[in-house]
């Protein structure tokens, strides 16, 4: 069995799932967020729910217009924190502790390897970078999840990735899921769980592993997931407030589809509006300038992001005509990014930095763009309107491109600095 | 059961930020969210729909976010059902489980105009292009999505089955 195939398993009471098979699993996590989960706090009590399954395992994150960005996303996230209150949630965060809750998630211990998590929220695939299956689903799967502690899934086929080589300086997490999303397309994926391997993967620290499984929905994934090792236990060791367990792929497990990379060529890239796929290295987009620049998210907020982009932005200017915000995912790494001497690197550098939210990744506050403006983010998606106005483009890349092109004042590389 | 309706076509890859954008996320009222329904692709689109319509789309319908308020916001705008090469598969859940009717079919996108009038036969899977005079087959429901449906969706899904093990 594969490693997803194998946790399913786990979670079902079965020796053996395979892939298309239809089963009933156990949850330990779901998720929601002011977005979704409205949605799903109605569904919960129009079905006469009176008490979720388990109040330590349900999270609810304000983090994708909060802190609130107006009289109506206050109004959806009251309902969270009166939900919490009333079902005495263990892991609601208010403004203040909360964090983009992909990024606050592991950090806080609260996802472990072998977890089974279901998010209302497409990114929730993220944790595969840990070992743990989770997927994306809708405000009604939580709310009956929310009753029940069991989701339904049908037991997806497995994709196979295997990453050698030797990475390129300034190369890292977001450009090799960004190669492969454009190697497959956004739908090469569809249904399927994506499992990265190979030495390039078995090196690659923990941070640049959940920016890859972040983005595995870009490619229409039903899950990404690395098989946990030594990384892992160091990155969790120290946080996990509950056993968790390491699983992995058997050497027979079968594979719809193998696809081996040569991570040794890989440049830093480029997705192009207005699809994750339309993938070029950002040496031929020179010509291409920018008005805002955005650093963080679920996908690129972490510490190690910010410190990439601090390498870029140290002694130097954002240009005159571009604005740049620096996004801290969460309240530790915001702290930390202070007592390294981040935030004052960003702040001499004419960059404006933010309390944790999701913001301007979905063109909700923070960030919007006019008719006609272009940006550069760390962030996940560049689809048509998508940071704001429906004329408007957005270019994804790593912390140090964007770093880079907010000096610039176009797209360009760190190499052109003199990095 | 026969839905028919007049189509509105998209094309591929249409993605739950075209469906319904996410500036305004800030309410879930399906009236209103249904008001601002494919603005971005296709201007006054919401002003323009009849009940009953159907809309064509080609491959990966719904991709992008996870937010329910993509399928909410079709239903509410009077689309009675949705015909797609192929879904991205947290809208295909989203859609069964809160009652929006959808159906895969291949060869549909290059065989049918916008403005044709068809119906599809529901438990045939058979969608019929009354302008053309021309028959497409659907990809068979699932027998879980199926139990889906005759429960009424899934909260009322979960009601029933509580109720079996109680």
């Amino acid at each position: 069995m594969t490693i997803t195939e194998k946790i399913l398993a786990n979670h079902t009471g079965k020796k053996e799932v395979h892939p298309g098979e239809l089963i009933n699993a156990r949850v330990d996590l779901i998720l929601a967020n002011d977005i979704t989960a409205p949605i799903a706090i109605n569904e919960f009590k129009k079905a006469g729910g009176r008490k979720v399954f388990d109040k330590e395992r349900i999270a609810l994150i304000p983090d994708h217009f909060a802190p609130n960005k107006d009289i109506a996303s206050a109004e959806q996230c009251k309902i969270l924190r009166e939900f919490s209150k009333e079902q005495e949630l263990k892991l609601y965060f208010e403004v203040g502790r909360m964090g983009i809750e992909h990024a606050l998630l592991p950090e806080q211990g609260i996802v472990l390897p072998g977890d089974l998590v279901i998010g209302a929220d497409s990114h929730t695939c993220t944790y595969g970078g840990l070992g743990a299956f989770s997927t994306g689903v809708g405000s009604t799967d939580v709310a009956a999840a929310m009753i029940t502690g069991e989701s339904w899934f049908k037991v997806p086929e497995s994709m196979k990735f295997i990453c050698r080589g030797k990475l390129k300086k300034w190369v890292g997490g977001k450009d090799l899921i960004l190669h492969t999303i454009g190697d497959i397309g956004v739908d090469g994926a569809l249904y399927r769980s994506m499992e990265f391997t190979g030495d390039v993967i078995e090196r690659l620290p923990m941070h640049g592993r959940l920016t890859i499984c972040n983005m595995a929905i870009e490619a229409g994934g039903k899950s990404g997931i690395i098989a946990p090792d030594n990384i892992t236990e160091n990155y969790i060791k120290n946080r996990a407030g509950r056993p968790y367990k390491f699983y992995s792929s058997d050497k027979d497990a079968k594979y719809m589809e193998v696809k081996e990379y040569d991570c040794s060529k890989i440049e830093p890239l480029v997705a192009c509006p207005h699809l994750p796929s339309n993938v070029r290295p950002a040496t031929e987009l020179f010509e291409i300038t920018i008005d805002q620049v955005v650093i963080g998210s679920c996908t690129n907020g972490r510490i190690e992001d910010l410190r990439e982009a601090a390498l870029v932005l140290k002694s130097r200017k954002v240009h005159p005509y571009v604005r740049t915000i620096v996004i801290p995912a969460t309240q530790d790494v915001y702290r930390q990014a202070l007592e390294e001497g981040l935030i004052e690197i960003f702040l001499n550098a004419e960059a404006s930095i933010s309390t944790p939210t999701c913001g301007p990744c979905l063109g909700g506050y923070m960030g919007v763009l006019a008719k006609g403006e272009r940006a550069i983010a760390t962030t996940n998606r560049n689809f048509v309107g998508r940071m704001g106005h429906p004329e408007s483009e957005v270019y994804l890349s790593n912390p140090a491109v964007a770093a880079a092109s907010a000096v610039l004042g176009r797209i360009g590389v760190p190499e052109e600095l003199g990095l | 059961m026969i839905l028919k309706g007049r189509v509105w076509k998209f094309g591929d890859n249409i993605n739950t930020d075209l469906i319904i954008p996410a500036r305004y996320l800030n309410t879930t009222d399906p009236k209103e969210l249904a008001r601002h329904i494919m603005e971005d692709v296709k201007p006054y689109f919401y002003k323009n729909i009849m009940p009953g319509d159907i809309i064509v789309a080609g491959k990966n319908f719904g991709c992008g976010s996870s937010r329910e308020h993509a399928p909410i916001a079709i239903k509410a705008s009077g689309i009675q059902a949705v015909i797609a090469v192929s879904f991205a598969r947290i809208f295909y859940r989203n859609a069964f489980n809160i009652g929006l009717p959808i159906f895969e079919s291949s060869g549909i996108w290059e065989g049918i105009n916008e403005g044709d009038d068809v119906e599809i036969h529901t438990d045939k899977g058979i969608i019929k292009d009354l302008t053309k005079k021309t028959e497409f087959m659907a990809s068979p429901i699932p027998p879980f999505m199926e139990e889906l449906i005759s429960s009424g969706g899934l909260m009322e899904w979960v009601k029933n089955k509580l109720k079996v093990t109680n």
